[in-house]
């Protein structure tokens, strides 16, 4: 690795008024430029979509016939991954963080897969290998979208879990006698609610958004409903997925804003999807 | 990934939780003990093995098979890699490569801007951007697909705008349909992936290191060239195979802008599932999907690879 | 015919699929069949495609939802009869459907069929189309669609076979066709995504090549002054064809519904929607078809008394070149 010398000729200068006198300006303007032109490409389509859309749409959409069945299928559909993921991941999560550190590097690799597995690929293997029960009922589905969901919910309880030092949690908590079940109810989890918090938003998000593997499986989830109902009103059919995403974006909004809050009470920084941004953030 | 903690403990030795915890591990032979530690993660590796292995292990057996006799045929492969479906493949990775490297640089350079931010709006420019990045990296198929039409379509809003600056993109040879306007549109999800998958290795550049730098007199760009540059680039490379790999998946996107007029693997995997098949040409859709597992297992590889130079600086 | 009555009505339910209210009618169409017989009935997925309907039968095998009846494009009914998913039956009125129009074997048989033609919205398109080879000219930048993929999609299908004959291609020949597109691709007319009664609308597809009964009920109601006008180079009809499902749970209500579908009645009711009932020709010698519907159908140029319809071999040759070739159009 290079490793940095001075220059020959050139003072080392720990004098602290050349750096006050370093153009604070030119460094930010690069920042501004980024984030403009991120916001032009991100809003603007929406823009361009929701003027289609007009307030029409967004009147009717909630009582158009569909809606409300494609919507809550697609929620108890989230219901159901989460659980499952939770009941998964969590644990598994805890366990690999206490006694298999070394393991997380493939963790993290095994967690690539559901993101770079095309779900075109994934749903043809499942309709032909799963039993005729499990194909007819619509929660495969949901069993799938665990799948799907691991990367992200495995990426968000391995920040929860290190942002707090849950070797050092453990064993005070197992010197005071608790078992692991005890340890993990009373002790683990309540200090991964936040992480617990932001998974459940992305699986929620997930969901909300899958169409491929659902419209294959023959089921009206949400995604789909907006699909299939573009054919008949297409202005309808755009303010739903707009109210789905502007939704799922407050939620999240909401989640890290409280656990902030709460994070700072407690003396801890920032707190965002994956990562938990130290006090001291590093200088441009 | 930077890891909070220090404490390092030696496995299997009386200072490790594991085995105080259950204290019949303690007197068993070495062997059990370790393969004990596994116990933990079974569940995880179960319910991977059973819905998403499977399926894709039925894949690959079936791209070998015969549909009607289930006999060995090596005919879905062959047909898989010639004529329109060798072109797609050309074109999918074609497309790949530009929707990954753009976003991918994108992606890092936002994902420092509000990673640096300090300030009064810094929190909150984080919290607005990682959360709606969230929702973004989702979002997809044909709802996205129409938000592009009714922007950057032929008789769209930005089109028209453009025209009125006397700037007609479409008599320029701009196509929302062809693979550079396909490309435009992925980075809607791309770009919000990259920023929230690079995020953790921002977070292992020690502020430390810049200081020591400037200290020494360094220059911003001496900086990068030499310290920050050679850290990151390892997890950039590794986010960058994730980028492709999503990119070669996608499929609903593509088909709702293109409908089939480009020759893409991903909507040619469709078809087999949802277009009129022909007989005897049902499992070509399984071969080609065999295609893209290679494709994903290459990349895998290399990701590996790269988190592991990674790890040497992120610990 | 009462006993299949009684038997279809102890069923109690019918399940269908993919049949889209305002498609040949078929919402007076289901209104009608439950006000006479009683009989509840289910439609799944109502915007499906065709594949969508043979996926739904091999899929939902065993079940109690799985589809009864399927109205599938021609080339879906000859896949579905070689994979053997349908049960054979022939209709009371069997003989006045032409033979060019059913297998022999009563596994298929053609329902309701129209011709595909090229709809446009006159405020957004100045020079009036009439022809495939018109639409290549210059006056028509990027307003040209069809409403889909012609591999997944019956209808897009047929507007390829129907450039196919303008293009100097024949029933047996599709290839012109899929050169056509690329031609006009290449002009910068063609608009490759899916033509929808939305795009029409928002003036995203101004020009719609789609059946001609379908631009009548789905384009018109929300494009005012729709211009429907049936190509004079490429004149290609049709038709969508019934089939049991071989597994249909409710097998004696599935083939009352048939029954009715080819009823005066029923040939009437898809006469209503603006499409051409299969039987259209012996209800009009027999004096039983319904006058003004049928006046109200768009003029068919060139004289086509005779049915021509692409034969089994043919929909198979044609399917296989169109799946290698459409790619091509754009890349």
């Amino acid at each position: 690795m290079a490793t940095l010398t001075p220059t020959a000729g050139q003072a080392i200068s720990p004098d602290n008024s050349k750096k006050r006198r370093r153009p604070r300006g030119r460094s930010s303007v690069w920042r501004w430029v980024v984030l403009i032109v991120a916001g032009v490409y991100f809003i603007v389509p929406l823009y361009a979509a929701l003027r289609f859309a007009g307030l029409s749409g967004f009147k009717d959409v909630f009582t158009t016939p569909g809606f409300g069945s494609s919507l809550w299928l697609s929620i108890r559909l989230a219901a159901v991954t989460w659980i499952v993921s939770m009941l998964l991941m969590i644990p598994t999560t805890v366990y690999v963080h206490l006694r298999m550190p070394g393991l997380r590097r493939l963790l993290e690799g095994v967690t690539i897969l559901p993101i770079v597995i095309p779900p075109v690929v994934l749903i043809i293997g499942v309709l032909q290998v799963m039993p005729l029960a499990l194909r007819a009922s619509v929660w495969l589905l949901a069993l799938e979208y665990v799948v799907l969901a691991m990367p992200f919910a495995y990426r968000a309880l391995d920040a929860g879990l290190r942002a707090i030092d849950v070797k050092t949690l453990t064993e005070a908590a197992g010197s005071l006698g608790a078992g692991w079940l005890s340890t993990m109810w009373r002790v683990i989890l309540p200090n991964m609610r936040t992480a617990v918090i932001s998974a459940t938003i992305l699986i929620v998000a997930l969901v909300l958004g899958e169409f491929t593997m659902a419209s294959l499986d023959l089921k009206q989830t949400f995604p789909v409903w907006i699909v299939l109902f573009d054919q008949e009103n297409a202005q309808i059919s755009v303010a739903a997925s707009i109210f789905a995403l502007f939704v799922t974006w407050v939620f999240l909004m909401l989640i890290t804003v409280i656990a902030t809050r709460q994070s700072r009470r407690t003396g801890g920084g920032e707190v965002t999807l994956f990562t938990v941004a130290p006090q001291q953030t590093i200088g441009n | 990934m930077a890891d909070m903690t220090d404490v390092v403990t030696t496995p299997g030795s009386d200072t490790d939780p594991g085995v105080r915890r259950f204290p019949s591990l303690r007197t068993a032979p070495k062997p059990v003990r370790s393969l004990a530690r596994y116990a933990g993660i079974i569940p995880f590796v179960a319910y991977m093995a059973v819905f998403l292995l499977v399926p894709v292990v039925a894949i690959v057996v079936g791209a070998f098979q015969n549909p009607q006799t289930s006999a060995f045929t090596w005919s879905n492969v062959n047909t898989a890699v010639h004529g329109s479906y060798l072109h797609g493949f050309e074109q999918s990775l074609i497309l790949s490569l530009i929707a990954s490297v753009i976003p991918g640089v994108f992606g890092l350079l936002i994902a420092y801007a509000i990673y640096t931010a300090r300030g009064r709006g810094a929190a909150s420019l984080r919290r607005v951007v990682i959360t709606a990045f969230g929702v973004f990296a989702n979002f997809g198929g044909v709802p996205l697909a129409f938000l592009f039409i009714a922007s950057l379509g032929s008789s769209a809003l930005v089109t028209g705008w453009l025209s009125d600056l006397g700037l007609n993109i479409y008599n320029l040879g701009f196509s929302l349909y062809d693979l550079s306007g396909v490309a435009l549109v992925y980075m809607y999800f791309q770009i919000p992936l990259m920023v929230l998958i690079i995020l953790p290795a921002l977070e292992g550049l020690r502020p430390a290191w810049r200081e020591a730098a400037e200290n020494m007199g360094a220059r911003s760009w001496q900086y990068w060239r030499y310290v920050g540059g050679p850290v990151l680039l390892p997890s950039f490379m590794s986010c960058l195979m994730v980028l492709f790999g999503s990119a070669l998946a996608a499929y609903a996107t593509a088909e709702a802008l293109t409908t089939g007029t480009i020759p893409l693997t991903s909507i040619q995997i469709g078809t087999f599932l949802n277009g009129n098949v022909l007989a005897g040409q049902e499992n070509v859709g399984k071969a080609l999907s065999l295609g893209m597992v290679v494709i994903i297992a290459i990349l895998m590889v290399f990701y590996i690879l790269f988190q592991r130079r990674a790890a040497k600086w992120l610990r | 015919m009462s006993a299949l009555v009684a038997a279809a009505q102890k069923e109690g339910q019918l399940n269908v699929i993919t049949l889209p209210s305002n498609w040949a009618n078929y919402g007076n169409i289901m209104k009608g069949f439950t006000a006479k017989y009683g009989i509840k009935i289910n439609d799944a997925n109502p915007e499906g495609s065709s594949q969508d309907e043979l996926n739904a039968v091999k899929q939902l095998k065993g079940q109690s939802s799985a589809p009864d009846v399927v109205d599938v494009g021609g080339s879906f009914a000859v896949t579905g009869k070689q994979a053997g998913d349908w049960a054979p039956y022939q209709v009371a009125t069997w003989s006045s459907i032409p033979a060019a129009a059913k297998d022999p074997d009563g596994n298929y048989y053609a329902d309701y069929g129209g011709y595909v033609a090229i709809g446009y919205d006159p405020s957004k398109v100045k020079v009036a189309p009439t022809s495939f080879k018109s639409l290549l000219t210059g006056s028509y930048k990027n307003q040209v669609a069809i409403d889909g993929n012609p591999t997944q999609t019956g209808s897009a299908f047929a507007a390829v076979y129907a450039a196919a004959l303008a293009n100097g291609g024949s029933l047996a020949d599709i290839a012109p066709g899929v050169t056509y597109f690329k031609d006009l691709k290449a002009a910068g007319n063609f608009v490759p995504v899916e033509g929808t009664p939305a795009t029409v609308q928002s003036g995203q597809t101004p020009i719609l090549i789609w059946w001609d009964y379908l631009l009548n009920s789905e384009v018109k109601p929300v494009v005012k002054n729709l211009k429907i006008v049936i190509p004079s180079d490429g004149v290609y009809a049709g038709y969508y064809y019934q089939a049991i499902s071989a597994s249909a749970p409710d097998p004696a209500a599935a083939r009352l519904w048939e029954e009715y579908l080819y009823s005066t009645e029923g040939q009437n009711l898809f006469l209503a929607g603006s499409t051409r009932p299969i039987t259209l020709s012996a209800m009009v010698t027999a004096g039983t078809v319904n006058k003004s519907a049928y006046d109200a159908l768009p003029v068919v140029p060139g004289s086509s008394s005779t049915l021509q319809l692409p034969t089994e071999a043919q929909q198979t040759t044609a399917g296989n070149v169109v799946a290698q070739q459409w790619p091509s159009v754009s890349g």
